[in-house]
């Protein structure tokens, strides 16, 4: 039960309601908490470790703003590898992919709008077509892919591995093979640090977040006292919904902490033609990478779970010849997931350009073996049937600190990738013992 | 519904009928100019040894497969079944061999299959179908409790419930069952008679396959052999013992009329 994604629960942030059926086994409301509380574990660890052997660099605001926004582009594709992964394929093609999906909308942008639309640049319509024209490329690409394997039936693994090579080459060739830059000022707001939210709208965002979670957990139980099913009892419901509003509450703390160094504030004042007032100080606040992140994540969960599109995702990557029998159009679910993963790769590549400032050929070169990892990471099995949103998010998240707390650490180039690979076989092994002891798949 | 003990006496009009069936992959004949009829009411068996076309016919029925030719009727109409959705439409309902279950979904998510009872906004009702789960079970299977476990976790006993709730909860006209005793225990395999004497009691039209001749027996109104793609004979199983029906499985023909 773990992993399957039927458990109705709306609340994002991966606390599940323990409790459904009278007879459930303390083992298995266990269960449920233990994968959770194994990943976020795992995390914890890993950030503590850093933060020991950086002598505190590590968990700092700013380190963990950083983190944040360096993770928001594989978090983002990893929710949708694991509907691609759930339905029993894989796609190779996201790095490329991105790669294409950043070119048109910097070519957009820059060249091709300003040219035969007379746009100048700056023009306020600039940023929103690129990303539209963006969009709509990944889900066509996505779509085409997704029709190739539904309905050609050629394996994901040869039609992406197609993909790896001719998207990341299409976008080469759309660019001629330049650098295309500096990007539209609005258009880099999505990037990270050059968008956020400021203290104020901060906290407004985290208490709504907060207020949202607690109602969702409160009408999740009233619909189950509503069909006369148990619940858990009232204070255990209270931890949880504290647990939650305090995580995201604590978030935006941490990044309302992050002030924006006074030169930075100097200079923008400066601009505006003013004088900064003398101990005048400003917090970045949450990033709109990291606001769309968790859009993103919040539509992914809900359709996972509350949508026939995700029940039947699951029951397709469960037993595809039943999900067939039962009516279910397979084929078709197949384009729409590729579609799904196209149009992530597009809000994805909006996020990696903008925090780049500018689109260069090498933009998300091996992206598709960290959103794989990431989902792997995160609980999704290569097998089929099983997966979680939130897991991917904690996987991509896990990969990340690993990979930026060895740098700062100073760990060779060489030895990074060979822990993160180990990692990454290490985190399958123990999630199959954990499977086999728990008697799952 | 009328509850005759002989449906077919009384000028009903069949519920099901097959007419000259045929389908072939890659050169081999698996159902060859098959023709079967099915009353409300009753039940046929289909008997034979593996590769006699059984499950490949009764997939055609089920809209699994397409028929290369043939036609299948519908209370008296013409149908067209071109997938399982179509055969759901006119109400036939199919219990897979394999059980075909999605193993990590719960008892309910692969009840409502392809058929999610959705809330005003369009999400799928979990707690509707829950506890629609938890009422039709009540009546097929008191002992069933593990209605939020992945598939996966339960029994065979359990899985059957499971695969025949889904036939029963849709009002099923014409119900398939493929073997739906082969991986059952003997008290399990009870109760699926017992069900199968219920819905034939409501007027449903069962097709039975099953290797267990003495069952068929005992469950069948009427059986039908095939053999290597063809039909062999069908019998009402009063007129036949099972010595009769054996040798027309091993032999392909049937005794009684060759000394006749």
């Amino acid at each position: 039960m773990s992993d399957t994604d039927t458990v109705p629960n709306a609340a994002p942030s991966g606390q599940r309601p323990a409790e459904k059926a009278p007879a459930r086994s303390f083992i298995n409301q266990l269960e449920i908490d233990l994968r959770l509380l194994g990943m976020v574990g795992a995390f914890i660890a890993v950030c503590v470790v850093f933060n020991v052997m950086t002598d505190g660099r590590f968990l700092t605001p700013r380190n963990i703003f950083n983190l944040s926004i360096q993770t928001v582009s594989v978090a983002i594709m990893a929710t949708g590898m694991v509907f691609i992964i759930v339905t029993r394929h894989i796609d190779l093609s996201v790095g490329a992919l991105l790669a294409t999906a950043s070119a048109v909308m910097a070519m957009m942008q820059t060249r091709w709008l300003p040219d035969t639309l007379g746009l100048p640049l700056g023009h306020a319509a600039l940023p929103w077509l690129a990303i539209v024209a963006g969009l709509i490329t990944g889900a066509a690409i996505g779509a085409f892919q997704g029709w190739l394997v539904g309905y050609l039936t050629i394996p994901a693994f040869i039609v992406t591995l197609g993909g790896l090579l001719i998207w990341r080459n299409v976008g080469w060739y759309i660019t001629s093979g330049q650098t295309i830059g500096p990007l539209d000022e609005t258009f880099q707001a999505f990037g990270g640090i050059n968008g956020t939210l400021g203290a104020q709208w901060s906290w407004i965002a985290g208490l709504l977040a907060a207020a949202f979670a607690v109602a969702a957990l409160f009408s999740a139980r009233r619909n189950k006292i509503g069909h006369g099913f148990p619940v858990k009892p009232i204070w255990a419901e209270a931890v949880v919904m504290a647990i939650v509003a305090g995580a995201i509450l604590g978030f935006v703390a941490i990044l309302n902490a992050y002030e924006i160094p006074s030169r930075v504030l100097a200079r923008d004042f400066a601009a505006r033609g003013m004088e900064m007032p003398e101990g005048y100080t400003a917090a970045y606040g949450i990033p709109y990478s990291v606001l769309l992140l968790i859009a993103v994540a919040v539509v992914m969960t809900v359709i996972a779970r509350k949508t026939r599109l995700g029940r039947y995702i699951f029951a397709t990557g469960g037993n595809p010849d039943a999900a067939e029998l039962s009516g279910i159009n397979t084929r078709l679910l197949t384009v729409k997931v590729f579609t799904i993963m196209g149009i992530l790769v597009a809000i994805s590549a909006v996020v990696a350009s903008a925090r780049l400032t500018n689109h260069s050929n090498d933009i998300g070169t091996l992206d598709e073996l960290r959103v794989i990892a990431a989902a792997v990471i995160g609980g999704t099995a290569l097998s089929g049937g099983i997966g979680t949103i939130y897991g991917a998010i904690l996987g991509a998240l896990i990969m990340q600190s690993l990979q930026s707390g060895m740098a700062m650490v100073g760990v060779d180039a060489p030895l990074q990738n060979i822990v993160v690979g180990t990692v990454l076989v290490a985190a399958v092994l123990i999630d199959i013992i954990y499977r086999r002891r728990i008697g799952g798949k | 519904m009328d509850r005759n003990t002989d449906p077919r006496a009384n000028g009903a009009k069949p519920l099901v009928e097959l007419k000259d069936i045929r389908i072939a992959f890659g050169g081999v004949q698996a159902v060859d100019g098959v023709s079967l009829d099915l009353y409300p009411g009753e039940v046929v068996g289909l008997l034979g040894h593996n590769g006699a076309g059984k499950s490949t016919l009764i997939k055609i029925l089920s809209g699994a497969y397409k028929a290369d030719s043939g036609e299948i009727w519908i209370n008296g109409e013409k149908a067209n079944i071109q997938s399982p959705r179509d055969a759901r439409r006119y109400n036939i309902e199919t219990i897979y061999q394999t059980l075909a279950l999605a193993d990590n979904l719960d008892a309910a998510s692969n009840l409502f299959l392809g058929r999610e009872i959705t809330t005003r906004i369009g999400f799928v009702d979990d707690a509707k179908q829950e506890a629609e789960t938890r009422r039709i079970m009540a009546r097929l299977n008191p002992n069933f409790r593990k209605l939020s476990e992945p598939v996966s976790a339960l029994s065979g006993g359990q899985r059957q419930s499971v695969a025949i709730a889904r036939a029963v909860y849709f009002n099923a006209k014409i119900l398939i069952m493929d073997e739906p005793t082969a991986a059952l225990g003997v008290h399990e395999t009870a109760m699926v008679a017992d069900l199968i004497k219920e819905l034939k009691a409501q007027g449903l039209g069962i097709f039975l396959i099953s290797h267990d001749t003495r069952e068929m027996m005992d469950l069948c109104d009427r059986v039908s052999v095939m053999k290597n793609g063809q039909l062999v004979g069908t019998e009402r199983v009063e007129d036949v013992t099972e010595d009769d029906i054996l040798s027309m499985i091993i032999l392909g023909k049937n005794p009684k009329r060759e000394a006749a």
